[in-house]
C-alpha cells in the first residue's frame, strides 16, 4: 500500500468517525437537558408543587396550581381555535381546491409557520389585548391558537394527499356525494397521521414563552376568568429563573422538568400513534 | 418535522362532471364553501399579521426613517431609537450560532445519512426530534443556571488568557453576552441542521456514491467530493432555515445574552438582541412612539425571517427535485 493511500484512508477514517462524534455530541444533548432537569428539578416536583399557589418571596414551599390551569385553558382555547382552521383548511386544500388558491393559502401558512414567535405575540396583542386594553387568557389562547394553524394545516394536508386515490373512486362510484367521501372514507383512512400532527402542534405550542408575554401577561394567584391575566408554567419559569430567589429558582427547575416531561411525551406518544406502535379505538 | 418537510403528489381531486344543482344537493357545495372559509381565513390572518405590523409602526417609520437602523442611542424619555445595538447583537450571535452549530450538525447529519445503519440512523434521528421539540424556555433555564456559571468560571478566562491579544475576547467575564447566547443559540439549532440535511443527503441517488467508490474513492472522498456537493444547495437551505430560527429566537437569548444595549468587538460583552428587547420593553413600553419603535423591530425581524425562510424552502425543494428526479 502506497503511503498515499494509506493517507487516504487515514483521513477516510479519521473524518468519518468525528462525524460519528458530532452525531453523539448532538443527541446526547438531549440526554443532559434531561439529566439537569431531573437532578435539579426532580425533588421539587411534589404534590404541592401541582396544588398549591405560589407563596411570598420569602416563604419557602408553595407550588404552581395557577400556572398549570392557565397553561391549561390557554391550549384548550389554541386548540379549539387552531385546529379547526388547519383541520378544515386542509381538506379544502387537498380535496376541493384549484391550484391557484391552494398556493396563496399554502403560501400563507408556511409565511406564518416561519415567524418568530415574539412577532406573533405583538400580532395577538395589538388585535386582542390592545382594542380591549386588557391583558386575557383570550388573548394567549388566541396567540398559541394562530401557532398551531400552519403546523395542523400542512401536515393534515399531507396526510389527506397521501390517501390513494382509488379509495375515493370507490366511494364515488358507490354514490357517495364528495362530502360524504372526506367524511367516512379519506379523513378516517388518514386519522392517525392528522392525529399525530394535532398532537405534535399541540407540543410544540405548550413550550411557547414569549407570545404569552405580553398577552396573558402573569398572575401570581388564580386568574380571575378568561377575560383576566393568567399564569402559564413558561412564563412562571421564565420569571421565576431570573429572579434572584434560591426557592424560586428551585421551583423554575421543578416547572421546566414538568414541562418537558409533557412535551417529550407528548412527542413520543405522537409519533407511536403514526408508526401504528399504539392501537387508537376508532368509534 | 420530518412530517412537514416533504410533499407526497398524487393527483388532484377527482373531477366532478355533475351539475351545480346536484352538487349542491348532495351539500357538496356547502362542503366546500365552509371549507374554503377556514382556508381563506388562513390567508386573512396572515395578511392581518403584515398589515398590523405595518400601520402599528407608522409613527416610528416616518419619524426616524433609515435613522433607525444606523444610530445607537435607545432613550425612551427623549424618544430617540435607533436600533442599531440590536440589529447588531442579533446578527452576532447569530452568527457564532452557526459557526458552531453548521459544521457540528452536518457532521452528524453525513453520520446519519451516509454511515450509521438504518436502523441507528432513524432512532438517533428520533432523539434529534425530540430535541428539536424542547422549548427554548429550557434552554434559557440551562444557560442561565449552567453555561452562564460555566462561561464566567471556565471559558471566558481560558479565552483572555489565551486569544486576549484578540479584540474578540476582552473585556470583563459577566458569563452573559454575544459569545454564551451564540453557543446557547447554536444548541437550539442544531437539531433543524441535522434533519434537513439528513433528508437532503438520503435523497441524493444512491448510484452517485458507488459510481465514486467503483472510481477508487475512499468512503469520505465519496461522501465529501460527490454526495456533500450533490446536496449542497439543500444543506444550504437547512443552514438559512436555522438562520431563521437563530434569529427570532427570543427567550434563550433574553435570559443569557446581558441586555445591555452595547456595541462592542468583544463576543465577551454583554449585549442585545431585537427579539429580546421587544420581550423585555413590550408591556412597559411608556409611550406610542416606544411601542411603535418596539414594533417596527418585529416588522425588521418579520422580514429577515420571511426572506430567509422563502429562500430556504427554494433550496430544499430544488435538491429534493434533483435527488429524486436523477432517480427516476
Amino acid at each position: 500500500m502506497s503511503l498515499r493511500l494509506r493517507w487516504r484512508k487515514f483521513v477516510s477514517g479519521f473524518m468519518l468517525t468525528m462525524t460519528g462524534v458530532c452525531a453523539l455530541v448532538a443527541v446526547s444533548v438531549l440526554f443532559l437537558i434531561l439529566g439537569y432537569l431531573a437532578i435539579h428539578g426532580g425533588a421539587s416536583v411534589n404534590w404541592n408543587f401541582f396544588t398549591k399557589l405560589p407563596v411570598p418571596v420569602g416563604e419557602t414551599g408553595g407550588g404552581m396550581a395557577n400556572a398549570i390551569l392557565g397553561s391549561a385553558k390557554m391550549l384548550l382555547l389554541a386548540t379549539l381555535f387552531g385546529v379547526p382552521i388547519g383541520f378544515f383548511g386542509a381538506i379544502y386544500l387537498a380535496e376541493f381546491s384549484g391550484s391557484t388558491t391552494a398556493f396563496f393559502v399554502r403560501y400563507a401558512a408556511d409565511l406564518l409557520n416561519g415567524v418568530p414567535s415574539i412577532v406573533i405575540g405583538i400580532f395577538a396583542y395589538s388585535l386582542v389585548v390592545h382594542p380591549f386594553r386588557q391583558y386575557s387568557t383570550l388573548a394567549g389562547g388566541f396567540a398559541l391558537g394562530l401557532m398551531m394553524i400552519p403546523i395542523t394545516l400542512r401536515s393534515t394536508e399531507e396526510f389527506l394527499r397521501g390517501v390513494p386515490n382509488p379509495l375515493r373512486e370507490a366511494a364515488m362510484a358507490l354514490g357517495a356525494s364528495k362530502w360524504k367521501t372526506i367524511a367516512t372514507v379519506i379523513v378516517p383512512a388518514a386519522y392517525r397521521g392528522i392525529l399525530t400532527a394535532i398532537l405534535l402542534a399541540f407540543a410544540r405550542v405548550a413550550g411557547e414563552t414569549a407570545p404569552l408575554l405580553f398577552t396573558a401577561l402573569g398572575n401570581q394567584f388564580w386568574s380571575p376568568g378568561w377575560t383576566h391575566p393568567t399564569a402559564s408554567l413558561p412564563v412562571m419559569i421564565y420569571t421565576y429563573a431570573l429572579a434572584p430567589y434560591d426557592d424560586w429558582h428551585r421551583q423554575a427547575w421543578a416547572a421546566g422538568l414538568v414541562l418537558l416531561v409533557l412535551i417529550l411525551v407528548i412527542n413520543i406518544v405522537a409519533r407511536a400513534i403514526l408508526s401504528r406502535g399504539i392501537a387508537v379505538p376508532r368509534s | 418535522m420530518a412530517i412537514t418537510t416533504t410533499i407526497v403528489p398524487t393527483a388532484g381531486p377527482v373531477a366532478g362532471s355533475r351539475s351545480f344543482l346536484s352538487r349542491l344537493r348532495e351539500g357538496d357545495e356547502i362542503a366546500r364553501m365552509i371549507t374554503f372559509l377556514f382556508a381563506a381565513s388562513v390567508v386573512l390572518v396572515t395578511v392581518l399579521l403584515v398589515f398590523e405590523l405595518w400601520q402599528g409602526s407608522v409613527l416610528a417609520r416616518h419619524k426616524f426613517g433609515f435613522n433607525f437602523f444606523h444610530t445607537s442611542v435607545w432613550d425612551p424619555i427623549f424618544e430617540q431609537f435607533g436600533a442599531l445595538p440590536f440589529i447588531y447583537g442579533t446578527l452576532v450571535t447569530a452568527a457564532v450560532a452557526l459557526l458552531i452549530a453548521v459544521p457540528l450538525g452536518i457532521g452528524a447529519a453525513i453520520f446519519l445519512a451516509e454511515l450509521a445503519p438504518a436502523r441507528v440512523s432513524d432512532t438517533l434521528e428520533f432523539f434529534i426530534d425530540l430535541l428539536a421539540a424542547v422549548p427554548s424556555v429550557i434552554y434559557g433555564v440551562l444557560g442561565v443556571f449552567i453555561i452562564v456559571p460555566l462561561m464566567r468560571q471556565y471559558v471566558h478566562p481560558a479565552l483572555k488568557h489565551s486569544l486576549g491579544f484578540l479584540p474578540l475576547f476582552q473585556g470583563p467575564a459577566y458569563g452573559v453576552g454575544f459569545l454564551t447566547a451564540g453557543i446557547v443559540l447554536a444548541i437550539m439549532v442544531i437539531p433543524y441542521i441535522i434533519s434537513v440535511s439528513r433528508e437532503v443527503l438520503l435523497s441524493v441517488p444512491r448510484d452517485q456514491r458507488e459510481a465514486a467508490l467503483s472510481l477508487g474513492a475512499t468512503r469520505w472522498e465519496s461522501t465529501w467530493k460527490v454526495v456533500v456537493p450533490f446536496a449542497r444547495a439543500g444543506i444550504f437551505g437547512s443552514i438559512f432555515l436555522a438562520l431563521a430560527r437563530a434569529l427570532g429566537e427570543t427567550m434563550a437569548v433574553t435570559m443569557v445574552i446581558g441586555n445591555t444595549p452595547t456595541i462592542s468587538a468583544s463576543l465577551l460583552s454583554p449585549g442585545y438582541s431585537i427579539a429580546a428587547v421587544i420581550a423585555n420593553e413590550f408591556t412597559e413600553a411608556t409611550g406610542e412612539l416606544h411601542t411603535q419603535s418596539l414594533i417596527e423591530l418585529g416588522l425588521v425581524l418579520f422580514i429577515l425571517t420571511f426572506l430567509l425562510n422563502g429562500f430556504a424552502r427554494l433550496l430544499i425543494v430544488a435538491t429534493s427535485k434533483r435527488g429524486s428526479g436523477a432517480r427516476a
